[in-house]
């Protein structure tokens, strides 16, 4: 299997793999996925609490080559947007961006699930309504 | 700066000697007959080359030449076996046994003949990949024709008791097959010694070319047939029809004959060249651990999960010019990791951490210590990375967690 310039570039520089305190108000982490199916994603951001916007992302994986990649890239937009900018990303956007192969999917929707629960995990800290609240009451 | 190739997934298949290769080449140009024509002297050189190459394949696993059906390859050669057995001896019975580990061309074949109303027992293996002989023996019935048990695994290079397995064949009165792709050519096979009465084998694993096999069937005491799966021109004793692949055979011929005066030679090196990579990687990175038995294993072979680390990405760090393979799921498009692995009693966790390296004739001790390097530097960065690695670090019960499985 080939893979994208892109993607072999988020795997072997990946960037901003670390840790943030999570029991930091303006932290949130997101864990995804499971050892026994080869793929577990932590995501975390830190959000500015004045402007709203996330200043920092960190991620660790254990998984392969295109779910390192995958959570890579999403740290990477992750920075400056909005906490409701970061909502919208989709995880079909890295199957594009990435040239995920078909097989390799499931790797883009676990980025997106980790995205989603660093969120819900700083919103529930900070009392906001979570992302299922907010559709529940639609 | 370009960097050199190093091949350690000789269980893959193996690359071509340049010894058989000559040999092969003035059956395409000098000698292009059919072994079937018996009119011509392009017949005449076909067939003589055919015979010279079984005679060179059967003894380097000690049959008589009349004892050999050349195939396409192994995984022909274990569904003519099993589903030629089944229809040949249906009439004595329908239950055939095998193992959980066998390779999926046995597995896939007893599938086949359970859709056929055939019965199929699947034996459990210990820790070290070994059957139990006790177990084998109470799931042998009246109705068993057949036990299909493989001499040496592909993934881990566990080798099975095989006198002892043929013992109990014989004793039930059992036609006993094997799967002995890996381990013919790279240490001493002798069939009937162990009481197999047939079994399969192939050329691209003992750097022969690829798409040539062979079917071993017992001719004597008892004499066994099989049914044929491929009909046609009643070639092979009518047990496998098919214009013979004439440049193939010879190679697999010579390949044999190579194998014979240098497999002992091979398997010293190369088992001295396997335990200094995994010393090195065992000593050198921690929760490393070796799949299968150490003692009963193949000489060339090592399996070994790094634990917290997923053997995709970790190949990744390396197979720009390494190449080795992983039990991981993420090599196959199943998220199921191996299923050798998992029947060994390891984890899916584990299962999914292992890479196994094989080694061969043209391995050197330079692309050891290479390996060696890259490998330890991989899995340092792939735990630098690895979130459960972390938390195993700071002392987190990754088991008590729960995890949202996807």
């Amino acid at each position: 299997m080939a893979y994208s310039e892109k993607l072999l570039d988020h795997f072997k520089n990946p960037r901003n793999v670390g840790t943030l305190d999570k029991n930091s108000t303006n932290v949130g982490t997101g864990l995804v996925g499971a050892p026994e199916c080869g793929d577990v994603m932590r995501l975390q951001i830190e959000v500015d609490p004045v402007t709203k916007k996330i200043t920092e992302a960190k991620f660790k994986t254990f998984g392969c080559g295109s779910a390192i990649a995958s959570s890579s890239l999403a740290t990477e937009w992750l920075k400056g947007k909005t906490v409701d900018e970061a909502l919208a990303i989709d995880n079909m956007a890295i199957v594009e961006e990435l040239a995920l192969p078909p097989v390799k999917i499931h790797c883009s929707v676990l980025a997106e699930d980790a995205i989603k629960g660093a969120i819900k995990d700083y919103q529930t800290k900070n009392g906001v309504q979570t992302v299922e609240s907010i559709a529940a009451s639609h | 700066m370009g960097q050199r190739l190093i091949y350690l997934d000789n269980n893959a298949t193996t690359p071509t000697d340049p010894r058989v290769v000559d040999a092969m080449i003035p059956y395409f140009y000098e000698n292009p007959g059919n072994a079937a024509s018996r009119n011509h002297p392009f017949g005449w050189a076909a067939e003589q080359a055919v015979e010279t190459a079984r005679q060179q394949v059967a003894n380097l696993i000690n049959v008589d030449e009349r004892e050999i059906i050349f195939t396409s390859g192994a995984t022909e050669s274990d569904n003519l076996a099993i589903k030629g057995v089944f229809e040949m001896y249906k009439r004595k019975g329908d239950h055939i046994i095998t193992v959980k580990t066998e390779h999926k061309a046995v597995l896939d074949a007893c599938g086949k003949i359970e859709k056929m109303g055939g019965k199929v027992t699947y034996l459990d293996v210990n820790r070290e990949g070994l059957i139990d002989l006790g177990e084998l023996e109470a799931a042998i019935t009246d109705k068993t024709i057949l036990v299909s048990v493989m001499w040496a695994n592909n993934e881990t290079g566990v080798i099975q008791d095989m006198k002892a397995i043929g013992d109990i064949c014989a004793k039930h009165g059992v036609l006993f097959m094997s799967d002995a792709t890996q381990a013919v050519g790279k240490i001493p096979v002798d069939p009937k010694e162990v009481g197999i009465h047939l079994m399969a084998f192939t050329s691209h694993k003992m750097y022969g070319p690829k798409g040539v096999g062979a079917l071993f069937v017992n001719r004597k005491n008892p004499r066994v047939k099989v049914t044929s799966q491929m009909d046609g021109g009643g070639h092979e004793r009518g047990m496998r029809s098919g214009t013979l692949n004439v440049p193939g055979i010879v190679g697999f011929g010579k390949a044999a004959e190579i194998a014979k005066a240098e497999m002992h030679e091979d398997a010293e090196r190369l088992s001295k060249l396997r335990d200094k990579l995994e010393h090195a990687l065992t000593s050198m990175l921690e929760e490393s651990y070796v799949n299968g038995s150490r003692e009963s294993r193949m000489p060339h072979v090592t399996n070994i999960s790094f634990k917290h680390v997923e053997g995709e990405g970790l190949m990744m760090t390396f197979n720009q010019n390494i190449a080795v393979s992983s039990g991981s799921a993420c090599t196959s498009a199943s998220l199921e990791p191996s299923y050798v692995l998992v029947a060994l009693g390891l984890g899916d966790d584990l299962a999914h951490s292992s890479l196994r390296f094989s080694l061969g004739r043209f391995t050197t001790e330079e692309d050891i210590d290479e390996t060696i390097a890259k490998v330890a530097e991989g899995v340092n960065h792939m735990r630098d990375l690895s979130p459960i690695w972390e938390m195993y670090k700071e002392g987190i019960d990754i088991d008590a967690i729960e995890w949202t499985e996807h």
